[in-house]
């Protein structure tokens, strides 16, 4: 089992996010994370699916997104090859033995709190799914009263693109 | 001209080559219904008894004919209506087009009388649906779901119009009808490859399945079949591509299929499959499937390939295309070995066939084959969902390509009487459907359809009193508790059915009379139904259990 990330260019219209999405139900694969948001032309949105499953799987799904009208592009973004970041929003406890100890690690990780109260503080974090996954563990013991995180977005280093309109020139 | 929304919705399905549509009015539609009226003299409606009943009609005329099949509904109960119909042409790949009403924009969402989220209900079981809702959006939509259901892998398509939609002016310009969208061609190299496999092969075996009903390959496939000295088999759905009078043409594999093809594939070492889906009733247990077989795998639809079964060489791509520019490079071969192997497997069935058949009572073989004698060769052949469907799809001599009309991937009781209608709608055809005691009783209300229309129909009810396909699963594999299969205490008189929705109707219960009421039947110059008694215990054979591979054939009842 491996960890995919798939890219998916749709047309900005109602409905489509749940199409894509109906499809991974009915057809049994499940989504890890999911994000969607418009592109830089607002015709299209792009929706980044994180999962694990085979190479098969991932064969599958992708045969399967092209297949749905309004999908225009399908791409998996290789590891190896791609900017991948998620962020994460954390709410701990804001406690005077802890907080030192908390001020270290956002430190370390290179977060920062975006909100301080007399019994909470609010960390946000950026980076790969590991990164964020050490934080959360790291603080877990602190006290995490309420977390957010969004899932991963990925964009292919280089002149590699998604849409092969600008891939090949044409735009 | 600037015309309705009800107007474009009719001068657009004209204008995209409907010829027949189907349907049942209703508040949301009734501007539509009313353009239908304008334009009755370029158009024909067939008012049906239900919306479902209308759905399969579509269905059957688009099997029958391979043009789109066009429905009508109105919102709501109309819309759900459709559901299974849909659901039935989405699993066999049929192309439809489906306009529903809908309240008018400012209701949706209000939960308002008869609204219903009939995109979001369709949703997976349609290749596409559409919410319309601007008139100037109408007609390209339309158009682009006709084009969408008879492309590449053809499926159904819904169109949703709200009222005011359908109120709303709107210039109207004629178009061209659309054209399918281009399908990729396979590579060179992977035509070079499957003729490298093909003159490896010793023991090949042409596969084919629904897909090449669509592609129009009957021809290619026995050419390939001959150069290459190849059996073929198919699945359900492929029924009727290749004429069972082929001396190379082994008949259905899997659950039911014949012994000789189920076997033949087991043992092939090369399976060339053209436009089959590898579904779990034609191959059982995947993991014990043509275990000594590679497989070439031809498709109109990648997401096929490799979904299943693992296929050592996979073709998305224009299935005829393919066919044709691989029998121009595939060498010619023989196969005398393979061959006798065959023939020892024909014979075999012909041996386990004689043995479990009875001669002294009406069999469903021996009513089938007496029912043929008064078809033609491109008579369309409907049936429903059961026992009768799998004899039919065993014993049934089709000759023409699309004349087999049955569901099956979705497999819907209760499908046959509005495909009936829709098949001979579209072919002018005197048409036969067979069906059973449990699937009429389900859509029989189309029987006021069949009379008002006076569609040439023989009905055929294969009549055992009981849900014979579970009954039977029942007896092999739940002691025998028939459980809610036993139909006996139902008083249903098919006969009088028969005469109460204004048409004739004959019983036969003996063999000696069967040909002769038979002849009567077909005599009729009206949509007529023959109520036959069938032995309740009467098994479809050989079967394959669910779940099971070629050793846990049954090719005969054990003693009890």
């Amino acid at each position: 089992m491996e960890r995919f990330v798939i890219a998916i260019l749709v047309e900005n219209q109602p409905g489509i996010l749940t199409r894509v999405a109906s499809m991974f139900n009915r057809r049994g694969f499940n989504i890890d994370t999911l994000t969607v948001s418009e592109t830089e032309n607002h015709e299209y949105s792009r929706i980044t699916i994180s999962l694990t499953g085979d190479d098969g799987i991932c064969h599958q799904i992708i045969k399967q997104l092209k297949k749905l009208y309004n999908v225009k592009e399908v791409k998996v973004m290789e590891r190896e090859k791609s900017v991948y970041r998620e962020l994460a929003l954390i709410k701990l406890q804001n406690k005077p033995e802890t907080r030192q100890e908390i001020l270290s690690a956002v430190d370390i990780f290179r977060s920062k709190i975006v909100d301080f109260s007399p019994n909470t503080l609010c960390v946000e974090i950026t980076g790969e799914t590991s990164k964020i996954e050490a934080f959360i563990a790291l603080v877990a013991p602190l006290g995490i009263l309420e977390m957010c995180r969004t899932g991963v977005v990925a964009l292919e280093r280089g002149c590699s693109y998604l849409n092969s309109e600008i891939a090949f020139g044409n735009k | 001209m600037i015309l309705s929304g009800a107007e474009i919705i009719v001068e657009t399905l004209i204008e995209q080559g409907a010829k027949t549509v189907f349907g049942y009015p209703g508040g949301q539609v009734i501007n539509l219904y009313d353009a239908l009226y304008e334009y009755s003299d370029r158009i024909e409606h067939i008012l049906t008894a239900h919306e479902q009943g209308a759905a399969h009609a579509a269905d059957g005329y688009a099997r029958a004919s391979g043009e789109v099949g066009v429905v009508i509904a109105t919102s709501g109960p109309g819309a759900t209506n459709l559901v299974t119909g849909l659901a039935t042409a989405y699993l066999d790949s049929v192309p439809l087009v489906a306009i529903t009403g809908n309240v008018p924009n400012s209701l949706i969402g209000r939960d308002s009388f008869q609204e219903v989220d009939i995109t979001g209900v369709t949703l997976p079981i349609t290749k596409h649906n559409f919410l319309v809702k601007s008139v100037d959006k109408l007609a390209d939509t339309i158009r682009e779901a006709f084009a969408i259901a008879k492309s590449g892998r053809p499926g159904p398509v819904l169109v949703d119009v709200p009222k005011d939609v359908q109120i709303a002016k709107f210039e109207y310009t004629a178009c061209p009808v659309v054209e399918k969208k281009a399908q990729k061609l396979a590579k060179d190299e992977k035509i070079t490859r499957a003729a490298e496999m093909i003159a490896a092969a010793e023991k090949p075996y042409i596969y084919f399945g629904g897909g090449a009903v669509t592609a129009n390959v009957s021809e290619e496939l026995c050419t390939l079949a001959d150069k290459i000295d190849a059996p073929i088999g198919c699945t359900m759905m492929g029924l009727s591509a290749v004429p069972v009078s082929h001396p190379r043409y082994l008949g259905m594999e899997g659950m039911h299929g014949h012994y000789a093809s189920s076997v033949a594939q087991d043992e092939a070492d090369l399976i060339i499959t053209v436009g089959a889906r590898f579904s779990d009733r034609a191959t059982g247990n995947v993991a014990k499937y043509a275990r000594k077989a590679k497989i070439i795998h031809i498709d109109a639809d990648g997401a096929e390939l490799n979904k299943n079964v693992s296929v050592a060489l996979g073709m998305e791509c224009n299935i005829k295309d393919a066919l044709q520019r691989l029998l121009a490079v595939v060498p010619e071969k023989h196969h005398p070995d393979w061959n006798a192997r065959i023939a020892e497997l024909k014979a075999l069935e012909s041996e386990q066939f004689e043995r479990v058949t009875a001669k002294d009572r009406i069999t469903p073989y021996a009513l089938i084959q007496e029912v043929a004698k008064y078809a033609q060769a491109d008579t369309p052949i409907v049936t429903d969902v059961g026992q009768h469907q799998m004899w039919v799809a065993q014993y049934y001599p089709f000759q023409n390509s699309r004349t087999f009309i049955s569901s099956g991937g979705l497999g819907t009781m209760g499908f046959g009487l509005g495909a009936a209608i829709g098949s001979a709608k579209a072919t002018g055809k005197k048409t036969i459907l067979f069906t059973g005691d449990g699937s009429f009783g389900m859509n029989l209300n189309e029987l006021a359809t069949v009379t008002a229309e006076n569609i040439p129909v023989v009905i055929v009810i294969m009549n055992n009193q009981v849900l014979g396909m579970v009954r039977q699963w029942q007896t092999l594999f739940f002691e025998k508790h028939y459980s809610n299969t036993d139909l006996h205490t139902r008083k249903t008189d098919f006969v009088k059915l028969a005469d109460a929705f204004g048409m004739k109707g004959y019983r036969v219960t003996d063999l000696l009379e069967m040909p002769s009421v038979i002849e009567q039947a077909f005599a009729e110059n009206a949509p007529v139904l023959i109520d036959v008694a069938i032995h309740q215990d009467e098994f479809v054979l050989p079967m394959l259990p669910p779940g099971g591979c070629i050793e846990d054939i049954i090719t005969e009842r054990s003693g009890e």
